[in-house]
C-alpha cells in the first residue's frame, strides 16, 4: 500500500478542548493546520469534563480576581505548579471563556444576564462557569463549530472547505519524524481503511490528554494511551512530575457498566455528603492543618455555608481531589466501606428530587440509565478513580514549545506537565486547554513562518515507522495484547496506585521491564482496516514507556504531597518541594530520571500569601529569601 | 453464558456470527463486546470512547433498536434470549459494527454558522437563563447520530441524502434560530430551502430514540417547519406573490425579520407582595391574530381549501388512525 503524503504548517495531534483551540488559533495566524483526531471529531474526552471552566470573572462574587485564582491554584498544586503556567492561566482564562461565547457557547446564566459561576473545590470564589452539568460537552461542540465555521470562511474564500483546515478523523499517529533535532513531520495510520499517512509539517503540537489507560479503574477512554507523553519522549523531550497522578475521589465502583464513571464535584457542591456504612459523616476528620482555617469544623457551620458563604467556612467535602481520595481510602481500608471498595455519597437525604434534577440532569440521567440507580432517591458507591495526570511535556510556559532536544514541537492541556503542580483543582481543566492551547497554536504557527528552511523527513525513518507499524500483524500468533493491556494496568493500579510503597514500587519496574519484553513480541490477528486489536498492540508500547516514567519518578520522590502518597513517608516535605523530576530516553527505551530545581516565584506574586501559608511549604531558608525579597 | 448475534464483515459482504460469551450482573451490552474483543475475537470492530453516554460513539442496533451500546442494560433482556447487535442501518458499513457517518458531517459543514452579534465585545454578552434554556436542550445532543439512522426519510432511500439534512441538522437550525444572539435573520429559509425539513412527516421516530430525550420533533422540528409555514404558505404572501413581482415580496419578508409583529404575545409579571402567595408567576396574554404588511387581517379563511389550520400530521392523514399502521407498543406492567 502506498503511503498518503500531506504538507503542512502545523499539525495538531489530539482533537480535544486543547487540539481545538490550538487548531483555531493557528489557523487563525494563517498556518495552514491539519488536526489528528483518533476518534471521530467531536468524541473526545473533554466530552467528560462536567463541572465547569475555572476563569476568575467575578461575575457571581466581584471579590475574584486573577491573584486569587492564582492563589487557589498553587494552594491545590501544593505550591509545586510551574509558577508562570498558573499566572498566566488566570491572567488569561477570562478572555478565553468571553470568546466561547462568540463561537456560540451558551453558558448557563445569571440574574443579570451573565455568565453563572458555580463554587468548586478548592476556589475560594464561585468561579466555573458551565452548562448544568455537561460544560465539557458544550466546549468541544463549541469548538468543533468554530472550526466548522472557518472552515466555511475558507470555502468562500478559496472554493474549498479543507484548504487552510483540515480535520483528520479515526486517524492515530505512531511516529513524529525529526531532521537534526528539529521536527519534519509525523507519520500515522487512518483506521478506518489501515492507510498510513505522512504529515510532512515544521510544526507539531500535542494535545493527546492523558495515560488514564494504563489503570484499572479509570475514567478514561480507550485513547488516552499517553500517546503525546510517548512520541515527545521519542522525539527527545521531557516529562515532568510524572509521579503525580489525579485519582477523582468519587468515581462509581458499583455496579461494573459504571465503574470508573465520574460523580461530578458539583453533586457535593450542591450539598451532597460523603458517608461511611456506619452512617457517620467523615471528612470532618480528615482536613489538614493547612487547611483548617478554610473549612468548616462542624456539621452546623458546613451546613450554613451552602446558603451563607461569606460567614461560615466551607464543607471538608470540598477539599482538593486528593484530600478527599485519600480520606475515602483511608474509610475503605480501615473496614468502614461498602462490599465494592467504595463509600456512600448521599444527595438524596439532604436535597429535593426536584432540586437534584434541576441541578445535576445529566448524573441523574446517566445513573438513571446506565445502571438504574436513582440519585434522587439512594445515596451513590463512589470510590477514588484515575482521572488525570498532572504530569507531562516540559514546556515553556508563554510559548508551550517543548523543552529538551526538540525544536518545532508544542504541547497543550492534559499531555503538557507542570501548570497544575502535584494536584489540579476542579475546573482548571477546561481553563487549562483553552489558555494554553491558544498559546501553543499561536506560538507553534508562528515557528513554522519563521522557519528558514523547511526540515524534511528522511525516507529511512519513514521505512522504519512503518515495519515497527506493521510488526504485530507479522505476528499472528504473538501475545494477545488485550491480555498484556490488562496486566500492564494490574501493575499500575495496584502497585503504582493512590498509595505506594518502596517495596512494590521496585516490584512495579521489575514487572514492566517483563511485560516490556512481552510486549514486543504482540501480534494481532486480522486485516488493516478497523482493527482495534492491532491499534491497540501498537498503543501499547507508549502505555508502557510512560508507565515506566510515573513508577521510577514515585518511587524517587520521598514525601506525601498532591497526587502522590508514599505510606513510607507520609508528610509533605519542603526539600522535596524545590524539585521537579524530569524523565526523558537514553537510546531507543530505557528511561532516564533527573531532579531539576524549581523556579522561585517572583517576589510580587510571592507577595500573595501570608509568611504563615508559605511557612507551610518552604524550608526555612527559601522563607527568608523569598520575605527578604518583599522587603 | 449467553448468546450474541453479530453482523461481521465489510462494504463488500457479511453476516451475522453466534457467539457464547460470559455475562456478569450490571454490565452493560458495551462491556459484552469489550469481553468479546478481549477474549475471541479481537479484531471485533466497533466505536466507543466515553462507555457513560456523553460522547455518542457506541450506536448500533440492538435487535433491530438503535441504541447506545453504553446504555443498553444487559438486565433488560430475558436470560434465554439471543442478543443480535448490527451496524446502523442508515449508513454504509466501514466494518463490523462501524459505519461510515460522513454524512453528517457534511450536513454539519453546509449549515451556516453562528452568527456572532456585531457590536458586543467579548465579556458583553447578556441573556436571560430562560432565553438560553430553549437552546441549550439542543446543545445537548451527542452527537451519535441514532436520530439520523432511525429516519425513514434517509433510512432506506439513499436518494434522499442529497436534499436533506435530518434531525440531526434540524435541531441545530433550531438552536441557532432561538440562540438570543445569533445575528442571521434567514435560519427558517435555510432549513426550508437547503436542509429539507419538508420530507419530515413527524413520525417522531427521532425524538423516540434520543438518548438524551431532547424532544426533536415538538421543540425543533414542528417549532421550524410552523415557521416555514408562517412565511412561506401564508395565503395572504402566497396572493401577494401571484399579485406582485417576486423581488419586492421578499423585500416585505425581510422587513418583516426586522419589524417586531404588532400583535405578538407579551407577558405581564405579577410580583407577589409579602405575605401573599405567588400563584403563577407569569400569565400568558392570548395571541391577537397575526396581521399582514397592510395592516390588515390574514384572508386565510377565504383562500384555503378546507377549515382551519394545515396538520401538523400532513394534510393526508386522516384520524383516527387504524391501530395496526400504529408503531406503538403498549407497555407491559409488572401484572403481565
Amino acid at each position: 500500500m502506498s503511503i498518503q503524503r500531506h504538507q503542512y504548517d502545523v499539525v495538531v495531534i489530539g482533537a480535544g478542548g486543547a487540539g481545538l483551540r490550538a487548531a483555531i488559533e493557528a489557523r487563525l495566524a494563517g498556518a495552514k493546520t491539519a488536526v489528528i483526531s483518533k476518534s471521530l471529531f467531536g468524541k473526545a474526552h473533554t466530552v467528560m469534563a462536567e463541572g465547569g471552566a475555572a476563569a476568575a470573572m467575578g461575575n457571581v462574587n466581584p471579590g475574584d480576581s486573577w491573584q486569587v485564582h492564582f492563589r487557589d491554584t498553587m494552594r491545590g498544586g501544593k505550591f509545586l505548579n510551574d509558577v508562570r503556567m498558573a499566572e498566566l492561566h488566570a491572567k488569561e482564562s477570562p478572555e478565553r471563556v468571553w470568546e466561547l461565547e462568540i463561537y456560540g457557547a451558551l453558558f448557563d446564566r445569571t440574574k443579570d444576564g451573565r455568565i453563572s459561576q458555580r463554587n468548586f473545590g478548592g476556589h475560594e470564589y464561585p468561579r466555573l462557569a458551565h452548562v448544568g452539568d455537561r460544560t465539557g460537552l458544550e466546549m468541544i461542540r463549541t469548538l468543533q463549530q468554530k472550526i466548522v465555521s472557518l472552515q466555511q470562511e475558507d470555502r468562500a474564500a478559496t472554493g474549498e472547505y479543507e484548504s487552510r483546515l483540515r480535520v483528520f478523523d479515526e486517524t492515530t499517529v505512531t511516529e513524529l519524524l525529526l531532521e537534526d533535532g528539529k521536527v519534519a513531520g509525523a507519520f500515522g495510520y487512518d483506521r478506518e481503511s489501515g492507510e498510513f499517512l505522512l504529515f510532512e509539517a515544521p510544526a507539531v503540537v500535542l494535545a493527546t490528554g492523558g495515560i488514564g489507560r494504563s489503570f484499572k479503574v479509570t475514567s478514561n477512554s480507550w485513547e488516552y494511551t499517553g500517546d503525546g507523553h510517548a512520541l515527545a519522549l521519542r522525539a527527545g523531550g521531557k516529562l515532568i512530575n510524572m509521579e503525580f497522578i489525579q485519582f477523582h475521589p468519587t468515581g462509581m465502583v458499583w455496579p461494573p457498566s459504571v465503574k470508573g464513571i465520574l460523580v461530578t464535584e458539583s453533586v457535593r457542591g450542591d450539598g451532597g455528603v460523603l458517608k461511611n456504612t456506619e452512617g457517620q459523616r467523615f471528612m470532618f476528620d480528615y482536613v489538614p492543618d493547612v487547611f483548617r482555617a478554610y473549612y468548616a469544623d462542624t456539621p452546623e457551620e458546613a451546613d450554613r455555608w451552602y446558603d451563607d458563604p461569606d460567614n461560615n467556612r466551607r464543607p471538608p467535602e470540598l477539599l482538593p481531589r486528593d484530600e478527599v481520595a485519600r480520606a475515602i481510602n483511608a474509610e475503605v481500608k480501615a473496614g468502614r466501606g461498602t462490599k465494592a471498595g467504595g463509600v456512600l455519597l448521599d444527595i438524596a437525604s439532604r436535597r429535593s428530587a426536584e432540586f437534584i434534577q434541576r441541578k445535576l440532569p445529566s448524573m441523574y440521567h446517566q445513573f438513571k440509565e446506565l445502571a438504574d440507580v436513582d440519585i434522587t432517591a439512594q445515596p451513590m458507591e463512589v470510590g477514588p478513580t484515575c482521572h488525570y495526570v498532572m504530569g507531562g511535556v516540559e514546556v515553556d510556559a508563554d510559548t508551550g514549545a517543548a523543552t529538551g532536544a526538540v525544536e518545532g514541537l508544542f504541547a497543550a492541556g492534559e499531555v503538557s506537565g507542570g501548570m497544575h503542580g502535584s494536584n489540579r483543582l476542579g475546573g482548571n481543566s477546561l481553563s487549562d486547554l483553552l489558555v494554553f492551547g491558544k498559546r501553543a497554536g499561536e506560538h507553534a504557527a508562528a515557528y513554522a513562518t519563521a522557519l528558514p528552511s523547511r526540515p524534511r523527513p528522511s525516507q529511512a525513518d519513514v521505512t522504519t515507522a512503518e515495519e515497527a507499524a506493521l510488526a504485530p500483524l507479522a505476528r499472528g500468533d504473538g501475545e494477545n495484547p488485550y491480555a498484556l493491556q490488562q496486566e500492564l494496568q494490574d501493575v499500575m493500579q495496584s502497585l503504582v496506585g493512590i498509595i505506594r510503597r518502596r517495596g512494590e514500587l521496585e516490584d512495579s519496574l521489575q514487572r514492566l521491564a517483563e511485560l516490556r519484553e512481552r510486549v514486543d513480541k504482540v501480534g494481532a490477528t486480522g486485516g488493516r482496516r478497523y482493527n482495534p486489536g492491532w491499534h491497540l498492540a501498537l498503543d501499547l508500547r507508549n502505555m508502557l514507556v510512560v508507565s515506566e516514567c510515573t513508577a521510577r519518578a514515585a518511587l524517587e520522590r520521598e514525601e506525601s504531597r498532591g497526587g502522590h502518597t508514599r505510606e513510607d513517608f507520609p508528610d509533605m516535605k519542603p526539600e522535596w518541594r524545590r524539585v521537579t523530576l524530569v524523565c526523558s530516553l537514553a537510546g531507543a527505551d530505557e528511561v532516564r530520571l533527573a531532579q531539576q530545581p524549581v523556579t522561585p516565584m517572583r517576589p510580587e506574586l510571592a507577595g500573595l500569601f501570608e509568611r504563615d501559608e508559605l511557612a507551610k511549604y518552604y524550608t526555612p531558608e527559601e522563607l527568608s529569601s523569598a520575605t527578604a525579597d518583599l522587603g | 453464558m449467553r448468546n450474541f448475534r453479530i453482523w461481521r464483515g465489510d462494504a463488500s459482504s457479511g453476516a451475522l456470527e453466534d457467539y457464547q460469551v460470559e455475562v456478569n450482573e450490571g454490565e452493560v451490552v458495551l462491556d459484552v463486546l469489550h469481553r468479546l474483543q478481549a477474549t475471541q475475537t479481537p479484531d471485533l470492530a466497533c466505536r466507543w470512547n466515553c462507555k457513560a453516554g456523553k460522547c455518542g460513539s457506541c450506536s448500533v442496533e440492538i435487535n433491530g433498536m438503535p441504541k447506545l451500546a453504553c446504555m443498553t442494560r444487559m438486565s433488560t433482556f430475558t436470560a434465554d434470549e439471543t442478543i443480535t447487535v448490527t451496524p446502523l442501518r442508515t449508513f454504509p458499513v466501514i466494518r463490523d459494527l462501524v459505519t461510515d457517518v460522513s454524512y453528517n458531517y457534511v450536513k454539519a459543514r453546509e449549515m451556516p454558522a453562528f452568527s456572532p452579534p456585531p457590536d458586543l465585545a467579548p465579556g458583553e454578552y447578556r441573556m436571560q437563563q430562560v432565553d438560553v434554556e430553549r437552546s441549550q436542550e439542543f446543545r445537548k445532543c451527542i452527537e451519535c447520530f441514532l436520530c439520523q439512522n432511525v429516519c425513514h426519510v434517509v433510512r432506506d432511500h439513499e436518494e434522499n441524502k442529497l436534499a436533506f439534512a435530518g434531525p440531526r441538522l434540524f435541531i441545530r437550525a433550531a438552536e441557532l434560530d432561538m440562540h438570543p444572539l445569533d445575528a442571521r435573520t434567514d435560519r427558517k429559509e435555510h432549513t426550508r430551502d437547503r436542509q429539507g425539513v419538508g420530507y419530515c412527516n413527524i413520525t417522531k421516530c427521532c425524538t423516540e430514540v434520543c438518548p438524551e430525550h431532547i424532544k426533536i420533533t415538538d421543540n425543533a422540528i414542528i417549532p421550524m417547519k410552523e415557521r416555514v409555514v408562517d412565511r412561506r404558505y401564508d395565503p395572504l404572501v402566497w396572493l401577494g406573490r401571484k399579485i406582485f413581482r417576486r423581488d419586492q415580496v421578499e423585500q416585505q419578508a425581510a422587513a418583516e425579520d426586522t419589524t417586531p409583529a404588532p400583535a405578538s404575545p407579551e407577558t405581564v409579571t405579577h410580583r407577589a407582595s409579602p405575605g401573599q402567595v405567588n400563584w403563577a408567576q407569569e400569565i400568558q396574554v392570548p395571541p391577537a391574530p397575526a396581521v399582514g404588511p397592510d395592516g390588515r387581517f390574514a384572508m386565510s379563511e377565504v383562500l384555503i381549501d378546507r377549515a382551519g389550520a394545515p396538520s401538523p400530521f400532513g394534510d393526508d392523514v386522516t384520524f383516527p388512525v387504524d391501530p395496526e399502521q400504529l408503531r406503538y407498543l403498549h407497555p407491559r406492567t409488572d401484572e403481565d
